[in-house]
């Protein structure tokens, strides 16, 4: 039973490998594609179910006993990580075939797509600090991979800056990992995290765990470290710009969010104050970014940002509410982030640019498009009844109860922004007289929407049916904050 | 460009090259107890090829070696992965290993572990691997 924890990152690896053989046949592809994301799915969701009723399954890979062997560790917060990013994985595999891709698909598209779904979930999953490396970098591998299929001018230009940037933060993490490693002698999380506590997390330990936090930082975009992301992330089709904004930066995120809520958790007024303030500027600088634009892409790279420093306003908090509010916002912005960057390819594919001040008009000829952004931005900024309200509530709630009143008012002030740098979107591309773009000729969009449609559908369920989720997130809140009870159930004690 | 006469480096090559993927074959079997593995003995046949393709140019290489190596990456990982989901059958974690030992005719009792099996995925991946790279950069037609 316990093999169940290997089983997202095995089955997308067999799709991917089985999908290379297949390249030359884009219809092959596209079926196979379909068929392994919905089996993926559907092995998420019995594992979320299984872990949720039956608490968290550890696999010790090989059979050796745990601090020896490498452990991966399904616990609940991996679990619905792992289904959100099959869900994720499901919508774009049914965007995929209508995105215009045909000559990038018969160039191993989809084998890259599966890569990177590995890595996602292998780092989701796994319970050791360098095996998360290697998780991190077959991600990053396929990135880059994806980043530069098509070889158009600009994609080559972003690419090396998207590439040197990681490069370094991941030559940074071995170092860091090579320097926890001679400080406690293990690279296993739950006995690192045990050791930390052994010695109260002396000096060198909290250096070494902002050396880390500086790692994935980057790897998440925060604050001063964001400014490689917005462009390289807009330049490949739409369909990867939604994969990376709904995946990478969170893989950074929940790195952030395990290694702190688990090993560096003895001196939280040094580093989790420090959390506090670079959430707060994140989300400042974030929507500055969106608001300086009118390339419709750009806008939405950039509220990647603010939402980034959202989920840690909850790590640096760190109490119930604080981080099942960044659980919870953290799941709403995979699922909303990806949709948002779809919609906006479909806008950029119909008005033939992406540029807002050539826009307009586009009711009149796409209106279920032009309903679905409005929706959208309504959740992202979380109105009520919508997913991104019960997140940012939380949130918020958590901060107050922590006295962070400053911090409170920057993250109501940039829900505000945030709305109106979506509606602006709506307001500009959508409203106006009917030919204000010419008479466009009407393109089938069909294919393109359902996905957008059923994602969004699922985000209006997480926030209506709020009462149904939030027993189990908040479980999963109560088990972050005991370390104990990770370290128990992988070192079994 | 006149036509340059390497009768002596074509001679040296056939033997260097046979001389270095019987090396890289040993290294990949003796792995396990001494310096080796998969990856080492791929590089030495990746090179074993490569001087071939220095020493008779590309046509010949592909008509002595009608392989597509783009394809030996996807097996050599089939293999691998193969090997560690081999384990599910057993009701074993995944990537537990197993040996055992058996008798041959001439070579007497030898252990065979399945790890073995996993080595042989790696050292098929990077040989295509090293081989997709080289041939790539090495000619702009395809």
């Amino acid at each position: 039973m316990s093999n169940l924890a290997i089983l997202p990152i095995i089955i997308p690896l067999i799709a991917a490998i089985v999908l290379i053989f297949f390249n030359k046949s884009v219809h092959i592809s596209r079926a196979l594609a379909k068929l392994f994301s919905i089996i993926s799915l559907g092995t998420a969701g019995y594992i979320t179910w299984y872990v949720l009723e039956h608490g968290s399954v550890i696999l010790e890979t090989g059979d050796w006993i745990a601090p020896y062997g490498i452990v991966l560790v399904m616990d609940g917060l991996a679990a619905i990580l792992v289904l959100t990013t099959n869900v994720i994985t499901t919508a774009c595999a049914f965007y995929a075939p209508h995105a215009g891709l045909e000559k990038r698909e018969r160039f191993y598209f989809y084998p890259f797509f599966f890569f990177l779904i590995t890595g996602v979930s292998g780092a989701f999953i796994t319970g050791d600090l360098f095996n998360l490396f290697v998780f991190f970098e077959v991600l990053l591998m396929a990135s880059y991979g994806l980043i530069v299929l098509g070889g158009g001018k600009v994609q080559l230009r972003e690419s090396l800056k998207y590439l040197l940037i990681n490069l370094f933060s991941s030559m940074l993490f071995v170092t860091t990992v090579a320097f926890l490693y001679a400080v406690v002698g293990t690279v296993n999380m739950a006995q690192i995290a045990e050791r930390v506590q052994e010695v109260e997390q002396q000096g060198i330990i909290t250096t070494i765990g902002i050396l880390l936090f500086f790692v994935f930082a980057t790897k998440a975009a925060l604050f001063p470290l964001y400014y490689w992301l917005p462009k390289s992330y807009i330049v490949p089709n739409p369909v990867i710009s939604a994969l990376f904004g709904a995946l990478l930066t969170k893989v950074g995120i929940y790195s952030i969010l395990r290694v702190f809520s688990l090993i560096f958790v003895h001196r939280t007024d040094l580093t989790h104050e420090m959390f506090i303030w670079i959430a707060g500027l994140s989300m400042i600088f974030g929507v500055i970014g969106a608001l300086s634009t009118s390339n419709i892409k750009l806008i939405i790279a950039y509220n990647i940002i603010p939402a980034i420093g959202f989920i840690l306003l909850g790590i640096g908090v760190l109490n119930e509410s604080g981080i099942s509010g960044s659980i919870y916002y953290l799941v709403n912005d995979m699922i909303i982030k990806t949709a948002l960057f779809l919609l906006v390819g479909i806008i950029s594919y119909v008005a033939g640019t992406s540029d807002l001040r050539k826009m307009g008009g586009l009711i009149h000829y796409y209106p279920s498009l032009g309903w679905l952004l409005f929706l959208s931005a309504a959740v992202l900024a979380g109105l009520p009844p919508f997913s991104g309200f019960i997140g940012k509530l939380l949130l918020l709630k958590g901060a107050f109860e922590q006295g962070e009143i400053a911090i409170v008012i920057i993250g109501l002030l940039t829900s505000l922004l945030i709305l109106y740098s979506i509606v602006k979107i709506f307001i500009n591309g959508f409203w106006g007289d009917k030919e204000t773009m010419g008479n466009i000729e009407k393109k089938p969009i069909k294919g393109l929407l359902t996905p957008v449609a059923a994602l969004l559908a699922l985000a209006v369920l997480l926030g209506v049916g709020a009462e149904l989720f939030y027993p189990s997130i908040e479980s999963i809140a109560a088990y972050l904050l005991d370390p104990e009870i990770y370290i128990d159930s992988v070192l079994k004690e | 460009m006149y036509k340059t006469n390497d009768l002596i480096l074509r001679t040296t090559a056939s033997l260097i090259a046979f001389i270095l993927l019987g090396f890289a074959v040993y290294l990949l079997l003796a792995g396990h107890n001494s310096p080796g593995g998969g990856f080492v003995g791929g590089l030495m046949t990746s090179g074993a090829i490569l001087l071939m393709n220095m020493a008779y140019g590309l046509e010949v290489v592909r008509k002595v070696l009608p392989i597509n190596f783009v394809n030996l990456i996807p097996i050599g990982l089939a293999v691998a992965i193969g090997t560690s989901v081999g384990s599910f059958l057993f009701q074993q974690p995944f990537l537990s290993q197993t040996y055992g030992y058996f008798k041959f005719p001439i070579l007497g009792e030898i252990e065979l572990a399945t790890a073995m099996l996993f080595d042989l995925g790696v050292y098929l991946t990077v040989v295509g691997v090293m081989m997709t790279i080289i041939l790539s950069i090495a000619n702009d037609t395809e």
